[in-house]
C-alpha cells in the first residue's frame, strides 16, 4: 500500500512526469486519429438522414461531443485544483493550468455549432436556450479562470488561486445550470432539445459516444503537450531542464 | 499515540514563563528556534539552510543587502507566506500548528503603515486591540500614544501627521499589545533622533521582561548584545 | 464575537469617513436604472415588464463598484496583514468585514428600490417581493463578491478582472430575485424563488467567508 503512494507521488514531480508525459503523447494522438475516423465516417455515411431535420442535425456529432467534454473538464479542472490545494503538488496546479484552454474552446466549440445548427433549425443564429445560456456562462467561467491566472505573476500564487476560483466554480455549475433552467421554463422560451428527437437512431448514439471518445483522447494529447510546455517554462533554472537534449540544442 | 496538542502547549508556557527572569550564569532554554529554513521568492531561492534559537531576553538582527530576502525571512517568521523548507519551532511546537496560540504572543510591524489614515490615533489603537480580541481603555491608549510624543495629537486623523508620526502611531501598538515575540521590520526608518531613542529604550526594556525581538535595519542598531543573522 | 462586531464597527467608521465612495456607488446605481427608459422608451406596459431585470442587473453592476474596496485599501495600507495575524480568527474577521461591506453597499440598494421601482409604475405588492428578494439577493452578493475581490487583491488590472470572475457567478441571484417580481407580477406567486433565494444565502454565508479566507492568504503570500 504505501509503496504504492510512494509510487504516485514520484509522477507528481514535475521532473519524472516531463518524460513520462512525452512518451504518452503520441499514443493519445494515436487514439485520437482512430476514434476520430471512425466517428467521422459513422456521422457521415452511417448515419441515416433526419427525417425531420435533414442533413443539418448531423453537426451533433460535434456539437454534443464538445459540450460533454467542455462540462466534463471543468470537474477535471476543478478535481486537480483541489488535489493541489490539499497535497500542495506543484504538478495538479500545471494540469490544471493546461486543462483550462482545452474547456474553453470545447465550450466555444459547442457554442458555435450550436449556433451554426441553430439557423437552419429555429431559423435564428441563437436562442436563449437553458443549455445554450449555460454553456456560455460555462465559457465565461473558464475565460475568468484564465485571465487570473494571467494576472497573477508569482506562478505558485497563480495556481492556488485558480484554484480556489475553479472550485468556487465547481460549486456553482449546477447551481447555474439548474437556475437558467428554471429561468428557461418559466419563460418558456425555445427549448427545443436535441436529444428529444421522438427516435434517435441507435447508430447516430454510438456516432456520438465515438466522436466523444476522440475529442476525450485530444483534450488528453493537447493537455500533456501543454503541461510539458508550462513545466519547461517553470523549471528553466533547474539542472534538469539545462541537461535535457531539446533544450541544449 | 494519544497526542494532546493542548497539554503539551500549557506546558511548553509554562515553562516559558519560569525563564522569563534571566539568571545570569544559567543556560537559558530557547524560545524561538528555527532550523534549515529556506524561502522562495517567484522561482528564485533567497536563502536556505537559515537556523538560530533565541531565548527570552535575546534579540536577533537580520543583515542583508536590498533584495537579500530579510523581509521574506520575517514574514516566514510570522506565518505570512510559509517557507518552501524548514520548522518555525515556538515554545516546542512548530508555529504552523499552534496557529492562534502563537499569533497572540506575537507582533509583527510591517514597513507598511498599518494605520488608517481616516481614524485619529487612539481609535486605531482602540480598534486594533478590539480586533484582537482585546479590550483597551482611552486611559492606557492615551499612555501609549504620549509615551511616543503624540500627546495633543490623539484625536486628529492620521492622515494630517508626518510620516515619522505615522510610524510613532503604529509603534504605540507595542506598548499595548503585550507580545512575547516582536518582529520588525525596519523599526527605525522615518523616525527622528528623539523617536529612536524612545524606541530602543522599549525594546531594552521588553528584552530586560523576558521578551524576544527580531529586527531588520540597515544602520548599526542602538541596542546591545543581540545574534546576527547575515542572509 | 467582540472581534466580529469591533470589524464591523471599523468598518462603517470608515465609510462614514468616506461618504462619497458609499454615495457614488448608490448614484451609480439610480443613474444606471433611470437610463434604461432613455434607451429603450417610455411605453409603460414594457417598462412594467423589465423593471425588475433591470433593477437586478443594476444593483449587480453597482455591487462591483463597491467590491473592489473591499479588501483593497486594507491591503494597500498594511492593516490586512494585520487582520490576518491578529489572534482572532480570521474567518470571523471575514464574515465581519462582508457584513459591513453588505451595510454599506446592499442594504442602501434595498432601501432605494422601492423609490426607482415606482418609476417604473410598479405596484405596492410587486414593491414589497422586490424589497423581500432585494434582502436576501444582496447578502449573497457580497458573500460571492467577497471571493473574488480577495482573488484579484493586488493583481494587475484587478478590476475588470474581477468583474470577469464574479459576474458570471451572479447568475442565480439574478435568475432568482428578478424571476421573483415577474412570477409575482404574472400571478405565479413569487414564494418559490425567494425560498431559493434563501437557501442560496444560507450556502453562501457557509461556504463564502470560508473561500474568502483561504483567498486572501494565497494573496497575501
Amino acid at each position: 500500500m504505501s509503496n504504492r503512494i510512494i509510487h504516485w507521488f514520484k509522477f507528481a514531480s514535475p521532473q519524472s512526469f516531463y518524460p513520462l508525459a512525452g512518451k504518452m503523447i503520441p499514443w493519445f494522438w494515436a487514439l485520437t486519429a482512430v476514434f476520430g475516423a471512425i466517428g467521422l465516417w459513422i456521422s457521415f455515411f452511417v448515419a441515416p438522414t433526419d427525417a425531420v431535420q435533414g442533413e443539418g442535425y448531423r453537426i451533433i456529432f460535434i456539437h454534443v461531443p464538445a459540450s460533454w467534454m467542455s462540462m466534463f473538464i471543468y470537474m477535471v479542472m476543478a478535481a486537480w485544483a483541489g488535489l493541489g490545494l490539499a497535497l500542495n503538488t506543484r504538478l495538479s496546479g500545471m494540469m490544471a493550468q493546461a486543462l483550462a484552454p482545452t474547456g474553453a474552446l470545447m465550450a466555444f466549440i459547442s457554442l458555435w455549432t450550436g449556433a451554426f445548427w441553430g439557423k437552419p433549425m429555429w431559423g435564428t443564429w441563437w436562442v436563449w436556450d437553458a443549455r445554450l445560456t449555460s454553456e456560455l456562462i460555462l465559457f465565461f467561467l473558464y475565460i475568468g479562470f484564465i485571465a487570473l491566472q494571467a494576472a497573477i505573476d508569482d506562478p505558485r500564487r497563480a495556481d492556488k488561486a485558480g484554484a480556489i476560483l475553479a472550485l468556487v466554480g465547481v460549486v456553482n455549475v449546477p447551481i447555474i445550470y439548474f437556475s437558467v433552467k428554471w429561468w428557461n421554463t418559466l419563460h418558456q422560451g425555445a427549448s427545443v432539445s436535441m436529444m428529444k428527437s421522438p427516435s434517435m437512431a441507435q447508430t447516430m448514439l454510438w456516432g456520438m459516444l465515438i466522436m466523444a471518445l476522440c475529442f476525450w483522447m485530444y483534450s488528453i494529447a493537447v493537455a500533456l503537450m501543454r503541461v510539458r510546455a508550462i513545466i519547461l517554462e517553470r523549471e528553466t533554472h533547474t539542472e534538469w531542464v539545462k541537461e535535457l537534449p531539446e533544450v541544449k540544442q | 499515540m494519544p497526542f494532546d496538542p493542548g497539554n503539551s502547549r500549557k506546558a511548553g508556557f509554562d515553562a516559558g514563563f519560569l525563564f522569563r527572569t534571566p539568571i545570569s550564569g544559567t543556560i537559558r532554554p530557547s524560545m524561538l528556534s528555527v532550523s534549515d529554513l529556506s524561502c522562495i521568492r517567484g522561482e528564485r531561492r533567497l536563502f536556505s539552510g537559515l537556523g538560530f534559537d533565541l531565548a527570552p531576553g535575546e534579540w536577533l538582527h537580520v543583515q542583508g543587502e536590498n533584495g537579500s530576502g530579510k523581509t521574506t525571512l520575517l514574514r516566514a517568521l510570522v506565518g505570512l507566506s510559509p517557507p518552501a523548507e524548514g520548522e518555525i519551532i515556538w515554545r516546542g511546537e512548530p508555529t504552523h500548528r499552534l496557529g492562534e496560540d502563537y499569533r497572540r504572543e506575537m507582533l509583527y510591524l510591517g514597513h507598511h503603515g498599518a494605520v488608517k489614515e481616516e481614524l485619529t490615533p487612539l481609535e486605531n489603537l482602540k480598534l486594533a486591540a478590539a480586533l484582537d480580541g482585546r479590550s483597551l481603555d482611552d486611559r492606557e491608549a492615551m499612555a501609549a500614544l504620549h509615551r511616543f510624543g503624540l500627546k495633543g495629537r490623539e484625536e486628529l486623523p492620521v492622515r494630517f501627521l508626518s510620516a515619522g508620526q505615522k510610524r510613532r502611531v503604529l509603534l504605540a501598538r507595542l506598548v499595548t499589545r503585550n507580545a512575547v515575540l516582536w518582529v520588525l521590520d525596519e523599526p527605525f526608518t522615518a523616525l527622528d533622533v528623539k523617536a529612536v531613542d524612545m524606541l530602543s529604550a522599549l525594546i531594552g526594556e521588553h528584552l530586560a521582561d523576558g521578551g524576544l525581538a527580531v529586527l531588520t535595519s540597515h544602520q548599526p542598531m542602538p541596542i546591545p548584545g543581540g545574534k546576527v543573522a547575515r542572509l | 464575537m467582540s472581534a466580529f462586531l469591533a470589524i464591523i464597527r471599523r468598518d462603517l467608521l470608515l465609510a462614514m469617513r468616506r461618504k462619497s465612495e458609499v454615495l457614488t456607488a448608490l448614484f451609480f446605481f439610480i443613474i444606471v436604472v433611470s437610463l434604461f427608459p432613455l434607451g429603450i422608451g417610455p411605453e409603460p406596459q414594457l417598462l412594467k415588464k423589465i423593471a425588475p431585470g433591470i433593477l437586478w442587473v443594476a444593483a449587480l453592476l453597482s455591487t462591483m463598484l463597491s467590491l473592489n474596496r473591499l479588501f483593497a485599501t486594507d491591503h494597500a495600507d498594511g492593516t490586512l496583514e494585520q487582520l490576518v495575524l491578529s489572534p482572532t480568527p480570521l474567518g470571523l474577521l471575514v464574515a465581519g468585514k462582508i457584513v459591513a461591506h453588505w451595510l454599506t453597499s446592499g442594504l442602501p440598494l434595498v432601501l432605494l428600490a422601492p423609490v426607482l421601482g415606482v418609476q417604473f409604475d410598479l405596484d405596492a405588492s410587486a414593491l414589497g417581493i422586490l424589497v423581500g428578494a432585494l434582502l436576501l439577493g444582496t447578502p449573497l452578493l457580497s458573500l460571492i463578491g467577497a471571493i473574488g475581490a480577495a482573488l484579484t487583491l493586488g493583481v494587475r488590472g484587478g478590476g475588470v478582472l474581477l468583474s470577469l470572475l464574479v459576474l458570471p457567478l451572479y447568475v442565480p441571484a439574478l435568475i432568482f430575485g428578478a424571476g421573483a417580481v415577474e412570477a409575482h407580477i404574472s400571478g405565479l406567486g413569487a414564494t418559490g424563488h425567494l425560498s431559493l433565494l434563501a437557501a442560496l444565502l444560507a450556502l453562501a454565508a457557509f461556504f463564502a467567508p470560508w473561500a474568502t479566507t483561504a483567498a486572501l492568504r494565497v494573496s497575501l503570500e
